[in-house]
């Protein structure tokens, strides 16, 4: 039965259950859909800031001996498109996804705790605006998303920079483990019934093994960065030379967090594309159990290679093979994937929409970004390339071409079922063009660079070394790159005011969520659904002989939400508070920090006793 | 299945009595007084030549009772040992990468201090 | 959902209690930074006998004669040792009480560990104040940071331990937490084991290791 927005909209508002509106609802809301949009808002504005940030280097660096930004500016501003990026866009992009898509991919309601679920959104939206209100102080980071000691002591860096980084790291950090248990506990005990492990969607497989690598690798960070905070406001030694310290202890600590980190960074988009590939090939995943296990393998023996990172550093010959090997092992689950993304697509009958193209870019320019990778897995060969733009240009290409691609191709596939829209084509496409072509004229030429001796990190370099065309060129693709994302914001901007009449299933779906309506009443599903096998719809589908009817929107009586609450908001504003308060312990003393975890134990005491609903 | 928001001593298999609480507690105090006997023995004031002939096991002998000490906190007070080996799982699979982590940590700093001092 | 108070008992697909599971994921993640933090520790051990002392196990002359003897009090560590275990005990004892509705056993079990928990943080200030007086701070030499960063983290889980278990204490006195709430006792518990759990690996590896 068609029934236009508006008749549905009636028919919601006559039973009763009209979705709150308004800024308050927004504040208080525990609805996973909700803070997966916020996480999505929220994350998509850092990655324009990372992007401007970006823009203003590749002008610096577009003609030699540039002076349109000091070296000062020029080392805040790729510190903090480097944290920016990492930090404040990836992973909260994929968090927007965990947010929305998991509980409906398993069938269920909303996550295990609704309110961790918001703290850790206001955390991050805390922790990021603490991080970049470094600017207004003329403080940004300056020393490296990776800040390695002593560069960052107190000698060496007096200011304000590394302050800001270092707490407003550890503020996200917060807000990273709670999304993590809460996730881990979500995909465990929340699957509808008949859905056992092995018959999950890929995207929520390769998300749940994210969330254990959150669990085990932020610990390793936080220590490293109290370290770092011990010896900046206690006169602690444990990264300074002259004391009997050791810089090179920061540098096996910042890595052994780092390594999972870019796993962290990658699993999800893996699981986007194992997801689109397969819905626009009309094809099932090709071997969806070693794609389970690869991802298992890959984030398992990611904890193992962390030095590869250090191959410059001295670490001696038996260090380095171990590393060697180890980092090369996992090319192989690697490649496993790879190929079983062309196996899916192999004889399939192609779809050719917006996500599959750039599921497809995805492809392409992880297997040149890991090919890279594989090259750096040789210490040898990595003593040439190490700090040159070879590397800028290898994570580059595995987090813009993987990450970036991979979470684009998400939302262009998500967004019907989200917003209840279907995002226009032929812009889709323009957007996915110009972003490939952009991309690629930025970074394939860092390859050459890099290997014909330009160093990353410099402000400018001197004319007559012959960097400077492939630097134009990098500059101009850099700006064809910003345009493609003009036009994803025209293509939102411009089916935002159209109607919302997105099918349930607009792309003919295997997975649980596009079984509801689009967008899905607040409580998902009126029903637990019951789960027979891998690809429900599609079996669901088969069984019936042809599409499923259109779902209704119902009234929802008798579905029980957990109330909104602000005691989440309360708690993350005390977390940030005892970080500022830190900050400025010179000037305050305790009293900041004391005022912090007052707000804090104020916020968590409320949280623990109102009731939950 | 209902999730167990309760549990009574009756509806779990094996549920240890206090009684048995009580003497793991006991077994506890005893090892640790072991650890410090074993400390005093080896290095203490009054640690003769027997106290040097032990001293290359000390480090092994000291973490192995510390090891069972872990252990018996974990499987019985905890409760490991009578609830879902998933618990065992969540708890187990970590302490393993942290041993990863402590030991890989300590070998390649003192290669490197050793390979530092070496000049 | 959550599972509250008053709500229908929810089927997870495990049948294990979100909270419940939630705390041992938390605790797994713990694990990792208890890691780090004793590693740093262990790491820094190579290099400190350069000075300036004083040390834990070992007597230094500084280079102008002053003779630092070893720092490490065993008798005082091993009464704050013994306590914790015996929380753990009191703590398995007042969630037996609270499992079968005893409100008085569950007080004292439970008032036994908060005891408990106090001497031991009471005990390791303590011990940090003489360490201050005896020329070890923070500052002083890696031996001292490394301790106290170490230690001072495992006694800040200590007291918010406490704090939680104290919080439960009034609830049990106002008689909140009867059999079909004794899960909020048996998360704070395992949190508490925990806590526990860490010290048996500090204890010998800072104070009987050389």
């Amino acid at each position: 039965m068609a029934t236009t927005a508006l008749d549905q909209q009636r028919a919601h508002a006559a039973a009763g259950h009209a979705p709150p509106t308004g800024l308050w609802s927004w504040i208080t809301t525990v609805d996973h859909k909700r803070i997966g949009i916020l996480y999505g808002a929220t994350a998509f504005s850092f990655f324009l800031l990372g992007g401007i940030e970006a823009l203003l280097l590749r002008i610096q660096l577009g003609t030699p001996n540039n002076t349109f930004l000091d070296p000062e500016t020029y080392n805040q501003l790729f510190t903090m498109h480097g944290t920016t990026m990492i930090f404040l866009a990836i992973m909260p992009l994929s968090a927007a996804f965990f947010n929305y898509i998991i509980p409906l991919q398993i069938g269920a309601r909303d996550v295990a705790f609704p309110r961790l679920n918001a703290f850790s959104y206001w955390v991050f939206l805390l922790g990021g605006l603490f991080l970049n209100a470094s600017w207004l102080f003329g403080a940004a980071p300056d020393t490296g998303w990776f800040g390695y000691a002593n560069l960052t002591s107190k000698q060496y860096s007096p200011g304000l920079h590394v302050d800001f980084w270092m707490l407003g790291l550890q503020i996200l950090g917060v807000a990273s483990l709670a999304a993590a248990v809460n996730f881990f506990t979500t995909v465990l005990n929340m699957r509808a019934p008949g859905m056992t492990l092995m018959r999950m969607p890929i995207f929520t497989w390769m998300s749940f093994i994210t969330q254990v690598l959150l669990l085990l690798a932020f610990p390793v960070i936080t220590v490293a960065l109290i370290l770092l905070m011990f010896d900046r406001f206690f006169g602690t030694n444990f990264y300074v030379p002259s004391a009997g310290g050791d810089p090179m202890l920061w540098q096996h600590l910042f890595w052994i967090f780092g390594h999972p980190e870019v796993y962290i960074l990658i699993l999800p988009a893996f699981g986007i594309v194992s997801e689109v590939l397969p819905v626009f090939s009309r094809k099932p995943l090709f071997g969806y159990a070693a794609m389970v296990f690869s991802g298992i393998f890959i984030a398992f023996l990611g904890f193992g290679v962390w030095s590869h990172h250090m191959f410059a550093t001295g670490m001696g010959p038996i260090a380095d093979t171990y590393f060697a090997l180890a980092t090369m092992l996992i090319a192989i689950p690697t490649g496993v994937k790879i190929f079983n993304w062309l196996g899916t697509i192999w004889g399939g009958s192609i779809q050719y929409k917006t996500p599959i193209y750039f599921a497809l870019g995805f492809i392409a320019m992880f297997i040149i970004g890991g090919l890279s990778g594989v090259m750096h897995a040789s210490p040898p060969a990595d003593l040439q390339q190490t700090d040159t733009y070879f590397v800028v240009a290898h994570f580059h290409y595995v987090m813009f071409g993987g990450s970036i691609f991979g979470l684009v191709a998400g939302a262009y596939y998500w967004w019907p079922k989200m917003f209840g829209r279907m995002l226009d084509e032929g812009l889709g496409k323009l957007h996915f063009w110009l972003m490939l072509i952009g991309f690629n004229l930025t970074f394939f030429p860092m390859h050459i660079l890099g290997l014909n001796g330009m160093p990353r990190r410099v402000y400018t370099y001197p004319e007559g070394l012959g960097f400077e065309q492939l630097n134009m060129l990098e500059t101009v693709g850099s700006f064809i790159l910003a345009t493609s994302f003009l036009v994803f914001l025209i293509n939102i901007v411009k089916v935002w005011r159209g109607p919302r009449n997105a099918p349930a299933d607009p792309w003919n779906a295997a997975t649980l969520e596009w079984s509801i309506p689009s967008p899905p009443q607040e409580w998902n599903f009126e029903r637990v659904p019951a789960v027979h096998g891998r690809d429900p719809l599609w079996e669901a589908k088969r069984e019936r002989g042809g599409p499923l009817p259109e779902p209704e929107r119902v009234s929802g009586k008798g579905i029980h939400l957990p109330n909104p609450s602000y005691w989440p908001l309360v708690s993350a504003i005390g977390i940030t508070a005892m970080m500022a308060g830190l900050m400025l312990i010179h000037q305050l003393g305790p009293w900041g920090i004391i005022a912090g975890a007052a707000i804090l134990f104020l916020g968590v005491f409320n949280w623990a006793f109102e009731p939950a609903g | 299945m209902d999730a167990h928001a309760s549990h009574t001593p009756t509806q779990e298999h094996g549920h240890p009595t206090v009684g048995a609480y009580v003497r793991i507690g006991i077994v506890l105090f005893v090892l640790t007084a072991l650890e410090v006997g074993l400390y005093e023995f080896t290095y203490g004031e009054r640690a003769g030549a027997a106290g040097a002939a032990i001293e290359p096991f000390f480090v092994p002998l000291l973490l192995l009772l510390s090891a069972v000490k872990f252990a018996l906190v974990a499987m019985f007070y905890m409760h490991l040992k009578q609830d879902h080996r998933l618990f065992s799982g969540v708890f187990i699979f970590p302490i393993i990468i942290a041993t990863v982590l402590i030991l890989g940590l300590v070998v390649l700093e003192a290669y490197h201090f050793a390979f530092a001092r070496a000049g | 959902m959550t599972d509250t108070a008053h709500a229908v008992h929810l089927e997870t697909s495990t049948g294990l209690d979100n909270r419940k599971l939630a705390i041992w994921t938390f605790i797994g993640s713990e694990c990792l930074f208890f890691a780090t933090l004793i590693s740093n520790y262990l790491v820094h051990k190579e290099t400190w006998l350069t000075g300036p002392g004083p040390f834990p196990h070992e007597a230094w002359t500084s280079p102008g004669g002053q003779v630092f003897e070893p720092i490490i009090e065993i008798p005082l560590v091993t009464l704050g040792t013994a306590l914790l275990l015996f929380s753990s005990l009191f703590v398995v004892l007042a969630l037996a009480n609270a499992q079968r509705g005893n409100r008085k056993g569950l007080l004292l079990w439970l008032g036994a560990t908060l005891l408990c928990g106090l001497f031991f943080v009471g005990m390791q200030v303590y011990e940090f104040t003489h360490f201050v007086h005896k020329g070890l701070t923070l500052k002083t030499n890696l031996f001292g940071g490394s301790f106290f960063v170490l230690t001072g983290f495992h006694g800040t889980h200590v007291t918010l331990g406490v704090i939680w278990l104290a919080t439960l204490w009034i609830s049990a006195f106002r008689g909140k937490i009867p059999p079909a709430k004794s899960l909020n006792l048996e998360i704070a518990a395992l949190y508490w084991h925990f806590v526990d759990v860490v010290w048996i690996v500090i204890f010998p590896v800072v104070y009987l290791i050389k």
